[in-house]
């Protein structure tokens, strides 16, 4: 037997692919949990069809999980992988462009006879005619080992069949040095009452493991140290599920029942997921017939004195446009959160975009300013859920949270905040009859009492029609109308008195500012730190808020000669600061439903600075 | 801890003990409906009825949608909504069920309750949440000036039907009945008796209160139910149901409804063939037998039913949430942020 070495590596990209009942995305995930255990920065890119279970074998049903991990801050799921598992002929055409030279391939030999070859387009088995010879190929084959491990157990075929991802991920724990115990405990919680399956899934799992350790096949292992991030208690978590907690956060420090009324809809189904186990927290969730009875109902929650939310993707959105005028109307609490997903229409309901910035802007008749708060990353996803809460309630007023496919589906390790260090978002009902009239507004906000069915005194009447101010009576004189046009503007102009002024990441001034906003933060991020490294005048500015822009927006952008906007539709961000601040910002739009590679904005900023130094 | 809405809920102080008058639920607004408009009836009844409800104005909601009859809750001293086209059922669900110690009226009409609003409207009363329903059916768009309406018989020559309409039209009754509704009525803009007693029992039912109430739009469809309303016709054209009782109508209490296998048909009760005990008695426990009466709207050889046609006990959506939640605190304890944040897989970094 020869001897096996052990290399250290400072970061790795994995590829899982299959078919979609493969359970990739359950194999990256739990290769996930266990990386972030061990300490590794990381960051996931879920990337699988529309189709639950698109037909065997074909191109379009393949489904990939990628991991990115290191010892090293990561920003991105990794541009390219390092390492491929191709559980068949059609995940390995689908992904091996996105493999680097001298990568490595490990394939289940099983999902390369010719049935999967002809589905795969191939005309030859690839394995077999050397056109593989750029990368390090590991036959083996999974469905055969997999079935031998289980021989003695009375078990299906079908489930042997589906198990074999398990021997995969067995392989890979070995191969980067993982141990096996908290997919060991996921297991036994998972199947605890089903001991054959929990049975089955171990022998299975370490079966795959024992393979690497044994078989002459494969002879190095890696080890990647763990990250050395801030230090404090971290867990994984995904950009919806963090959503999900960070209404719920926003609506225990408020002191106020949170009421989510949503229908569901890839990608931001989870959150209602999430959200309904939550019951002995007082959440209600509400499974609407459609979106517009989910947000209007989360309206009338509001109405009633409740955190009102809604979620949804952008078609919901557009079926919300009438309920969402109407919130701006009454001056209401209410979030509605978009995770973004590849439109126009049904568009590409699993892949990520965001192209609905400028619909979260302006998609409503009449004037109806609405605030918009994106999130960044992942965890970051709680924060801004948090934050949107936070200016809902104090201004009285709609809010959209703008996260995406990405985001929501995507995972990195988070930095537990202390709960009670989270900022005071305290808000009242108003009680005292005296004085009281629906539209007197607070001098600093221009908010408008919150006075809640149920107050003896305050009975009062609101609804879309156009209200007199103060009073609250329907008015249609022109003058008030204007007035009434103007205060709304005004309130949510006077919110960027009230949010935290842009920060530039690197030298407040320079050949080039890359401006971005939501889940590309990450991809920019890796570009710009690769370009300072290479001694460019670049800077990241990050946008947290996008209605209103923080208030020193304009002045930062004047020190740079050139703005750079990087965004994943046709240039929206773009269009709104270029007519604010009338700067000759350049746009690097994509459009693929897949993130940006850092290399494609790092390509971008070389081809603006070329021949500054 | 207590949330800022018990805190609020704490604070009020309790009933004075004086009841209060149908005046103290008029607001101060003037009601902008046309003059003899049926809206003003239906008004009066639900302001004169409220004071014997037991439940003060401050704890009463209205939520309307788009159209005349939604302009309701500005004429009510109650909190009010007046919403979205369509959109009043599914408001009110979200505040009922953030709210459950509320009473919640909801106000709609045929085109707003049963066209934009349709598909709200069913699953409202499938769920049956517990809330009250007035859907002001006048067959007629009077709001926007005269079109069809889901009520509209069929081949009703309006502005946007010049020739006729081509839309069957919809029996709102069989279509609760249809949706599950453990309470379903019918009642008329010109019997205020029978108005306030139909409201009543609407509101007294736990679950949701479907009452189809018949109203004159005097511009735009003016007469459409006289023949059920006005004197002349009444009583032959009407059949009350009522609880325990046969079905008897007619100027002389002369005539009356007996099942012929699973059909309704009109006997009389003079000619020594049929007699009171043979006639069919109503039973508004009997989801069965309030299909076949609320099937007798459209037929033109039978009296139109109104009055009530269901009334059963369901569980009421909001109270089983209530149940869960509470189900769930006993189970899982109250919930904790902080234990939350920290639970799951979690590693330090030093």
């Amino acid at each position: 037997m020869t001897e096996k070495t052990t290399q250290n590596l400072d970061e790795v990209t994995i590829r899982f692919a299959g078919d979609s009942g493969d359970g990739m995305q359950l194999t990256g995930t739990q290769f996930t949990n266990t990386t972030a255990i061990l300490g590794n920065d990381l960051s996931t890119l879920p990337d699988y069809p529309a189709e639950i279970r698109a037909p065997q074998g074909t191109l379009f049903g393949v489904s990939g999980f990628q991991i990115h991990f290191g010892s090293t801050e990561i920003h991105t799921p990794g541009d390219q992988c390092d390492v491929l598992v191709a559980m068949n002929a059609a995940a390995l055409k689908v992904n091996v462009q996105s493999l680097i030279l001298g990568g490595s391939i490990i394939v289940n030999t099983d999902g390369f006879n010719d049935k999967n070859l002809k589905l795969a387009g191939y005309p030859e088995n690839p394995l077999k005619n050397g056109s593989l010879g750029k990368y390090k190929l590991y036959e083996v084959d999974i469905s055969k080992l997999t079935a031998l491990a289980l021989q003695d157990l009375n078990i299906s075929s079908k489930f042997v069949d589906r198990s074999k991802n398990f021997f995969a991920l067995g392989m890979m724990y070995w191969m980067y040095n993982r141990p096996m115990d908290t997919t060991v405990d996921w297991l036994k919680e998972k199947f605890g009452n089903k001991p054959d399956i929990m049975e089955a899934n171990l022998r299975v799992l370490k079966a795959g493991w024992n393979f690497a350790e044994t078989t002459e096949i494969f002879n190095v292992r890696y080890d990647v140290a763990p990250a050395k991030l801030p230090p404090g208690k971290y867990r994984n978590i995904t950009g919806n599920q963090a959503v999900a907690w960070g209404f719920m956060a926003a609506a225990k420090k408020a002191n106020l029942d949170l009421f989510l009324g949503s229908y569901p809809i890839t990608p931001a189904s989870d959150i209602l997921h999430e959200l309904s186990m939550y019951k002995n927290f007082g959440v209600k969730t509400f499974q609407a017939e459609d979106e517009i009875a989910g947000i209007t109902s989360a309206i009338g929650a509001s109405f009633g004195g409740a955190l009102g939310i809604t979620t949804t993707s952008g078609p919901g959105v557009a079926l919300k446009t009438e309920a969402i005028g109407l919130a701006v109307m009454v001056e209401l609490p209410l979030v509605i959160c978009n995770v973004q997903r590849g439109g126009p229409s049904t568009g590409l309901p699993t892949k990520t975009e965001q192209a609905d910035l400028l619909q979260a802007l302006y998609g409503r008749n009449g004037e109806a300013p609405v605030p918009i708060v994106a999130a960044a990353t992942p965890a970051d996803c709680f924060d801004a859920a948090f934050e949107a809460s936070r200016i809902a309630l104090k201004y009285m007023i709609p809010v959209f949270c703008m996260t995406d496919g990405y985001l929501g589906n995507g995972s990195e390790p988070w930095l537990i905040p202390d709960f009670d260090s989270l900022p005071d978002i305290s808000t009242k009902f108003r009680i005292e009859a005296e004085g009281f009239f629906p539209y007197l507004r607070d001098e600093t906000t221009l908010a408008r009492p919150w006075a809640i069915p149920g107050t003896p005194g305050l009975e009062h009447r609101i609804g879309g029609l156009e209200k007199q101010n103060i009073t609250g009576n329907v008015n249609y004189e022109p003058l008030n109308h204007e007035l009434m046009v103007k205060l709304r503007i005004e309130k949510l102009e006077r919110i960027a008195n009230d949010i935290p002024l842009a920060t530039v990441e690197g030298k407040p001034e320079g050949d080039l500012l890359v401006v971005g906003w939501g889940g590309t933060y990450g991809a920019i991020k890796s570009a710009v730190l690769r370009e300072q490294q290479k001694g460019k005048s670049v800077s990241q500015l990050h946008l947290r808020h996008l209605n209103p822009f923080p208030k020193n927006l304009g002045e930062i952008l004047y020190k740079f000669k050139t703005i750079l906007v990087p965004e994943l539709n046709m240039g929206q961000l773009i269009k709104v600061l270029r007519s604010k601040y009338l700067v000759p910002a350049v746009g690097l739009n994509k459009v693929q439903g897949l993130p940006f590679k850092s290399i494609e904005i790092e390509t971008k900023i070389d081809e603006i600075l070329k021949g500054k130094k | 801890m207590s949330t800022l809405v018990e805190e609020m809920l704490k604070q009020t102080p309790p009933p004075s003990g004086v009841k209060p008058s149908a005046k103290d639920f008029q607001s101060d607004q003037d009601v902008r409906w046309c003059p003899g408009c049926g809206d003003y009836s239906i008004l009066a009844q639900t302001q004169r009825i409220m004071p014997d409800l037991g439940v003060p104005k401050h704890q009463t909601v209205f939520v309307s949608g788009i159209g005349c009859s939604s302009r309701f809750p500005y004429y009510m001293n109650t909190y009010g909504f007046h919403s979205i086209h369509g959109r009043a059922t599914a408001i009110a669900s979200g505040l009922k069920m953030a709210r459950p110690d509320l009473s919640v009226w909801i106000v709609t009409g045929d085109g707003d309750g049963l066209s934009i609003g349709g598909n709200h409207m069913i699953h409202l009363l499938r769920r049956n949440l517990d809330v009250n329903v007035l859907l002001f059916n006048n067959q007629i768009y009077g709001l926007t000036k005269g079109q069809y309406s889901p009520t509209s018989e069929a081949g009703k020559v309006t502005k946007s039907s010049p020739y006729g309409s081509l839309d069957y039209p919809f029996n709102p009754a069989a279509l609760a009945l249809g949706s599950s509704a453990t309470f379903v009525a019918r009642t008329l803009d010109r019997d205020p008796k029978h108005m306030q007693a139909t409201i009543k029992r609407a509101a007294e039912h736990k679950g949701t209160s479907f009452v189809e109430i018949y109203q004159n739009c005097n511009v735009f469809n003016d007469g459409a139910f006289f023949q059920f309303t006005e004197k002349d016709t009444k009583d032959d054209s009407v059949v009350f149901i009522e609880h325990g009782k046969p079905l008897v109508f007619g100027k002389e209490k002369d005539k009356g409804i007996r099942l012929n296998g699973f059909s309704p048909e009109v006997v009389s009760l003079k000619d020594g063939k049929y007699s009171i005990n043979d006639l069919l008695v109503h039973n508004e426990k009997d989801t069965t037998l309030s299909f076949i009466l609320a099937d007798m709207t459209y037929k033109s050889h039978l009296p139109r039913p109104v009055g009530i046609f269901l009334a059963i006990d369901r569980p009421v959506y909001e109270s089983e949430m209530t149940r869960q939640i509470a189900f769930a605190r006993e189970k899982r304890g109250e919930g904790d942020m902080k234990k939350l944040l920290n639970s799951g897989d979690t590693w330090a970094v030093q």
